[in-house]
């Protein structure tokens, strides 16, 4: 049964790592801004490549979005 | 009417491009800025997101200087330069995402990063490409203006207090591990393995629950510490006395094999408290409350330097605090006046509202000298400095002492006034069962004492004020007002009386109202005179425009601008004049004198006859005379720094008790708070300007009113956005009520105290009993409080419902 020991040394060691994960990233300043992290996954990843007619295409699209 | 398709104003003029239409050229600017950029994107997110540009040219000159740029640069090396910029007109998903995609705009942004709820922008950028002033330039081109002012000029980085995070984190990393460990003893007693092994799992708690009393709760023994040293008996005391004597006896009991100790208790307690500290924190990162006149001026203005050579003069970026005595300095349309100066030449129109109170701009002639923080509305103006910034008329207030002490170390907060009792009788509670159980049976007799303390540890009272507070101060927050912090709610249910300025707080800074007095105007002369303002940029002429607008328009065949004295336009052989007495009355027969003039006035003539003249009076918030009314139980009292002349009127708005006292000067505000606080009263002063800052700083409650809260307010104790003004009734019931509802959750812990006493006094405090006790009656005040502020918000919610 000695094995607890191991068991718990491992649970200990487990734990502490975690912890300290949590300390590394309330040091880098994850916490200070928990707003905006939230917005930004949400854009689409970098700018779509847009071409000059779909370019006069999209404004018609929107404006219609507009008068509702 | 369209919308237009930037900032989603309606267009007056339109124009329109691409099937769309804008408002005004600067925003369909920018959307050509973004188009071309491939960034059209930014429309997509939000429906009209953006901002209108407003005119910044000369305004960023200073940061040329590249010692001025550098001081508001965090970093800078050879090739990167970080700068952190406050941009107050952050306000959607749009703005982060284009804030954040900069650099396909300019190459020489490296990497740009928003942070939200301060409004802030971090922006990498490689200077060889993009200097400081140029990026500053790009931003106010998209209507991203930054707010860059005199505060900025020491751009040490500030540290920011994450220690309660870390507190918070380590209370609950002991507290999850602790429970863990001791969970095999509540459960099996006796049992051969953990006979064996129990030891390793009780020194384990110990180990775990060190950090938690020697880090996470330390500060519960220091506030205690100097509470007592000031005799004051806080609810830390009670709270410390409880920490210390679980962790003791738990160590005891450990070290001497007599039990599993109250270690997860313990924990547990601390992680609750710190948990509720936590949620009472509500910051709103992007509003100071601490701001003094350094966030108002500028950072740096247009200094004039004769050149020996010639007689011309050399314009000059310097920094406000360079400036000396004799120094010339050059104030354009619409910037501030940082220093007191006397005015050399040009045409000074200084709006001193903000300062002094005053409601009209006031017309300054060649010599005259000018105080700091006007600001200046017309053309150019060349002034003469008189005194360095620190010891300008202005500044000087803030060596006041009301500035430099915090008003939370005067206030007793109502759970300290209760635990002050509560620890009496605690206290002789344990020292009876003490005295009982030494003559019952002496074994049990530190026991049963230690245990009293422990399950006395008021842990559910301390829960109780920072959760209903927590929860009043949110939804203050989503009507408008942003309180400085939970405590402020409190002294709000204390108040009797209540101060406001009049300027800008009881009159919106919107709109004038403006009223005719003479012979009547024809609707040929009206339209003519209108068609003249029009072509006046002074403001008078604006705001009388904007008035009289609904006339026709028509060009005209003669305008002449007197600066500083009037307009004059002609169509057809007919000539209006509007300005000051002797400039339309020049050459004409003396009238009945004017009498001496209180309020500002226009005054009308034609070639041949003086008409009248136009009052210009400020116009009172609309919801004025209900909100008054809704507010009698206290006393009302005006305090301004204009003159008297608006007092009939007012007298008819606001209900009969009110006194009023005009011609205030800064120090008389903050003195005649003072006096009504040697009478005992409890004072809430209102006011929006500087010229209010010591009357806020010094009353039990400073609001600062604001028709935008991005821009500057004094230092205060919170900032009403001027929308909410209708609702400042609801706001001081809803903090008494928060108060009562405190009282409950009092009550209701005590019966759980009482519970736990009962075990306590006979002896069966067990471990899993305090362990089950401890969170139960920690999480039912949590739910108590949430539920009951809940439901006294949405009561008042319903009763404003139909008056809107």
């Amino acid at each position: 049964m000695s094995i607890i020991y191991m068991l718990l040394a491992i649970s200990v060691v487990v734990a502490i790592v975690f912890f300290i994960a949590f300390v590394l990233s309330v040091r880098k300043g994850q916490y200070d801004d928990t707003y905006t992290p939230s917005v930004r996954m949400l854009f689409d990843d970098g700018v779509p490549p847009e071409s000059s007619e779909t370019q006069t295409d999209q404004p018609t699209i929107k404006n219609s979005r507009n008068q509702d | 009417m369209e919308k237009c398709f930037h900032c989603g104003d309606s267009c007056e003029t339109s124009i329109s491009l691409q099937d769309k239409y804008f408002c005004c050229h600067g925003c369909q600017t920018v959307f050509e800025i973004l188009n071309e950029n491939n960034l059209t994107y930014y429309y997509d997110l939000e429906q009209n997101p953006g901002i209108t540009p407003s005119r910044f040219e000369g305004k960023f000159d200073f940061l040329k200087e590249t010692s001025i740029a550098n001081k508001l640069l965090e970093f800078s090396e050879q090739e990167t330069h970080i700068v952190n910029l406050l941009i107050p007109s952050i306000h959607c998903s749009s703005c982060i995402w284009v804030l954040e995609h900069l650099g396909k705009l300019n190459s020489g942004i490296i990497h740009s990063q928003v942070n939200f709820p301060e409004k802030t922008v971090r922006i990498h950028f490689n200077p060889a490409l993009l200097s400081l002033f140029d990026l500053v330039q790009l931003l106010a081109r998209l209507g991203y203006e930054p707010y860059i002012s005199l505060e900025d000029d020491n751009k040490a980085r500030k540290h920011k207090d994450r220690s309660l995070i870390y507190k918070l984190g380590v209370a609950g990393f002991a507290f999850g591990n602790i429970m863990f460990l001791s969970f095999p003893e509540y459960f099996e007693v006796n049992e051969f393995w953990l006979e064996r092994f129990k030891h390793v799992f009780r020194w384990l708690m110990f180990a775990f629950s060190v950090p938690v009393v020697f880090y996470a709760g330390w500060g519960y023994f220091d506030s205690a510490f100097k509470g007592l040293r000031s005799k004051i008996i806080n609810i830390d005391v009670p709270i410390a006395l409880g920490i210390g004597v679980l962790f003791i006896r738990s160590t005891m009991e450990v070290a001497l094999d007599l039990g599993t100790g109250f270690f997860d208790s313990l924990a547990g307690l601390v992680f609750f408290l710190l948990l509720g500290k936590f949620f009472q924190q509500k910051t709103y990162a992007y509003l100071s409350f601490e701001r003094d006149y350094k966030s108002y001026f500028p950072l740096a203005v247009t200094q004039l330097i004769k050149d020996n050579s010639a007689t011309s003069k050399i314009e000059k970026q310097t920094q406000i605090r360079d400036l000396r005595p004799g120094d010339r300095i050059l104030i354009r349309n619409g910037e501030l006046i940082p220093v007191d100066a006397i005015l050399i030449s040009g045409n000074a129109f200084i709006d001193y509202s903000f300062v002094t109170g005053e409601a009209q701009p006031v017309g300054k002639k060649s010599g005259d000298s000018l105080f700091a923080g006007g600001r200046q509305e017309g053309g150019s103006i060349e002034l003469e400095v008189v005194q360095a910034v620190a010891q300008s008329y202005l500044t000087q207030l803030w060596s006041s002492d009301v500035f430099g002490k915090e008003k939370a170390t005067i206030f007793q907060s109502l759970t300290d006034q209760i635990s002050k009792r509560f620890t009496v009788v605690v206290l002789s509670i344990a020292m009876l069962s003490l005295i009982f159980w030494l003559w019952y049976a002496p074994a049990q007799a530190l026991n049963v004492f230690t245990a009293v303390l422990i399950v006395a540890c008021p842990c559910a009272i301390a829960l109780a004020a920072p959760f209903t507070l927590g929860n009043l101060l949110r939804y203050f927050g989503t009507y408008k007002l942003y309180l400085k912090n939970a405590e402020v709610i409190e002294r709000m249910a204390q108040l009797n009386t209540l101060v406001f300025d009049k300027t800008g707080t009881l009159t919106t800074s919107e709109k004038n109202r403006i009223t005719y007095q003479g012979v009547d105007l024809s609707d040929e002369e009206q339209s003519l005179l209108t068609s003249t303002l029009r072509s006046s940029n002074h403001p008078l002429s604006r705001s009388l425009y904007q008035w009289l607008k609904g006339n026709d328009i028509y060009t005209l065949d003669d305008f002449h601008e007197e600066i500083g004295q009037g307009v004059s336009g002609a169509k057809n052989e007919q000539r209006i004049y509007a300005g000051s007495y002797p400039f339309v009355n020049q050459s004409q027969e003396s009238t009945t004198p004017i009498k001496e003039q209180n309020t500002t006035r226009v005054h009308i003539a034609n070639e041949e006859h003086y008409k009248g003249y136009y009052n210009f009076y400020s116009e009172y918030r609309s919801g004025l005379k209900t909100t008054a009314k809704a507010l009698t139980q206290y006393e009302i009292i005006v305090l301004s720094g204009d003159n008297d002349s608006e007092q009939e009127l007012l007298s008819k708005l606001l209900p009969e008790k009110v006194h009023y006292y005009f011609n205030q000067r800064p120090e008389d505000k903050l003195n005649f708070i003072k006096n009504l606080q040697k009478q005992g009263k409890k004072v809430l002063m209102m006011g929006d300007g500087l010229n209010d800052a010591g009357a806020l700083a010094q009353s039990d409650i400073g609001i600062a009113l604001s028709e935008d809260i991005n821009v500057f307010s004094p230092a205060c104790d919170g900032i009403l956005d001027a929308s909410g003004f209708d609702l400042l009734p609801n706001f001081l019931a809803l903090s008494r009520k928060g108060i009562q509802i405190i009282k409950y959750a009092f009550l209701f812990s005590l019966f759980y105290n009482l519970i736990g006493l009962g075990f306590a006094i006979t002896g069966h405090l067990k471990p899993v009993v305090a362990a089950i006790l401890m969170p139960l009656s920690s999480i039912s005040i949590v739910v108590f409080t949430t539920l009951f502020t809940y439901a006294v918000t949405r009561k008042l919610k319903k009763q404003n419902d139909p008056t809107k």
